[in-house]
């Protein structure tokens, strides 16, 4: 297999006296599909926004292609990352929200091409062009010109979704993506989630809360539990087969 | 007998107040462009990381709010050039300096708070698109903030408005100015003269009541989805 194209060193995370994170050791290679399951405030989201650069670690080291995050080297000596450095890297990696975050003020069209101009400096009608495809992948070709207040909760994850998509992320973070949405809306948002699974070839993180849909596109399932990786392996040896009492628990309760 | 007389002592007095309508509309005008520039400056300076920056707009902020407009406006005008030898202007600097800094220290709470309402997730969905802070300020939030903002805006647009009429305790011959002047002539019609002033700064207001209805509309279409 290919090297990772991120790696967790021993990151730990904490919020005041409250340790989220305990110790992630983790590899995720170029484009595996990796979801994040476990019991709400084991962490799993905390992984992701470490990544996204939203959340600074406590300890420890993540690694992107090949680069420290959270640190660089200056004068010979590793000192906290800046701005700059940051920026160098969050380039790679795209993120799709609980609660969509959709800019409100743009059309649909505007949230997907204002970071590729002003971020990436690309070319305008370039920009458009693969921003209205973008858009039409995820079936809202009809909406570019309507503002994210006159859309549905699964349609503003699918522009969510084309706005990251359209900055060509090699790593894109779904945090939770369906559990802000009416039950009747969650099909066409995985539906979604699986075209690009299938089709594009970037490493995905999905903290979930849908098993099966898990089980079906995860190459590797990350079962977290009060900060640490408790088990880890394809979706069938987590989710189906675990011998680990607390996975059988939590699933369990889970499925009611 | 009587209304014919009342409608026509209006026609002898409302010319007389029209000559103060163009200071009173300069000062307005004067003064809100101040405001509009101080409260985005002070607004920006206070939630800025520098902590002595953010201290000095802060004593500011909370000088202008927590004293009287009129005895700002006596402090510029009489004791400033007194103490310190230092000559403002004319008495017109010197009304839209005083009425400036004074709703500039208003408005800069709400540049403030309009700035901080825009949500933690759209700073994160910025971040998260690789925008630079300068980026995400310019494109994300400020835009939101401002719509935000248009209302309290025209809100205290009309307040300064109904603030002009102090300059005329410094000489400046606004609307109020030119019906003291009437009255001290002709004492009977002063009901009169305050009600045609009162109509004056009514109809002044118009169109500034429009643009903040206005504004509350656009401020509506904008924020959170």
């Amino acid at each position: 297999m290919a090297e990772p194209i991120v790696t967790y060193q021993d990151v730990h995370k904490s919020f005041g006296d409250v340790e989220v994170l305990k110790g992630i050791d983790l590899d995720i290679y170029p484009a595996e599909k990796v979801a994040v399951i476990g019991p709400s405030g084991s962490g799993k989201t905390t992984i992701i926004r470490l990544l996204m650069t939203l959340e600074q670690p406590t300890a420890g080291d993540i690694i992107v292609d090949g680069r420290n995050l959270w640190k660089m080297e200056k004068n010979g000596k590793w000192v906290h990352a800046n701005e700059n450095h940051l920026r160098s890297i969050r380039g790679d990696i795209g993120m799709v929200f609980q609660h969509f975050n959709l800019f409100p003020h743009m059309t649909i069209l505007e949230n997907c091409m204002t970071a590729p101009i002003h971020v990436k400096n690309e070319e305008k009608n370039d920009v458009k062009k693969r921003s209205i495809e973008m858009l039409e992948r995820v079936g809202l070709g009809d909406k570019l010109d309507n503002y994210p207040s006159q859309l549905s909760g699964g349609q503003k994850q699918r522009v969510a979704m084309a706005r990251a998509l359209v900055m060509r992320p090699k790593i894109m973070l779904f945090d939770e993506v369906t559990s802000a949405l009416d039950p009747e809306l969650v099909g066409e948002v995985l539906n979604v989630i699986r075209d690009i699974a299938e089709n594009d070839d970037m490493a995905m993180v999905l903290v979930t809360h849908e098993m099966d849909f898990a089980l079906d596109i995860a190459d590797k399932v990350l079962f977290l539990d009060e900060g640490v990786i408790a088990e880890q392996g394809t979706a069938s040896e987590v989710i189906e087969h675990s011998e680990n009492p607390r996975v059988q628990s939590f699933l369990q309760r889970f499925r009611g | 007998m009587k209304e014919v007389l009342t409608i026509s002592a209006i026609f002898e007095i409302a010319p007389q107040l029209w000559r103060g309508v163009q200071i009173t509309v300069s000062i307005l005008i004067a003064s809100a462009l101040f405001a509009y520039a101080m409260s985005f400056i002070a607004g920006l300076c206070r939630l800025s990381n520098n902590f002595l920056l953010r201290k000095l707009t802060g004593f500011y902020v909370e000088l202008f709010r927590g004293t009287s407009l009129i005895v700002q406006l006596f402090w510029l005008y009489y004791a400033v050039p007194m103490l310190f030898g230092i000559n403002l202007g004319s008495n017109w600097w010197i009304g839209v300096i005083a009425i400036g800094l004074n709703y500039g220290a208003y408005l800069s709470e709400v540049v403030r708070s309009s700035i901080l309402s825009v949500s933690q997730g759209q700073y994160e969905a910025a971040t998260a698109l690789n925008m630079s802070s300068f980026q995400r300020m310019r494109f994300i939030i400020f835009p939101q903030a401002v719509r935000m903002m248009l209302p309290e805006f025209g809100n205290y647009t009309i307040q300064i408005l109904k603030g002009t009429s102090l300059v005329s305790l410094i000489g400046l011959t606004d609307i109020l100015y030119y019906g003291d002047v009437m009255r001290s002539t002709s004492l009977s019609l002063s009901p009169l003269i305050y009600l045609t002033a009162l109509i004056f700064y009514f109809i002044l207001a118009l169109p500034l009541i429009f643009l903040t209805r206005k504004a509350e509309k656009i401020a509506k279409k904008g924020a959170a989805s």
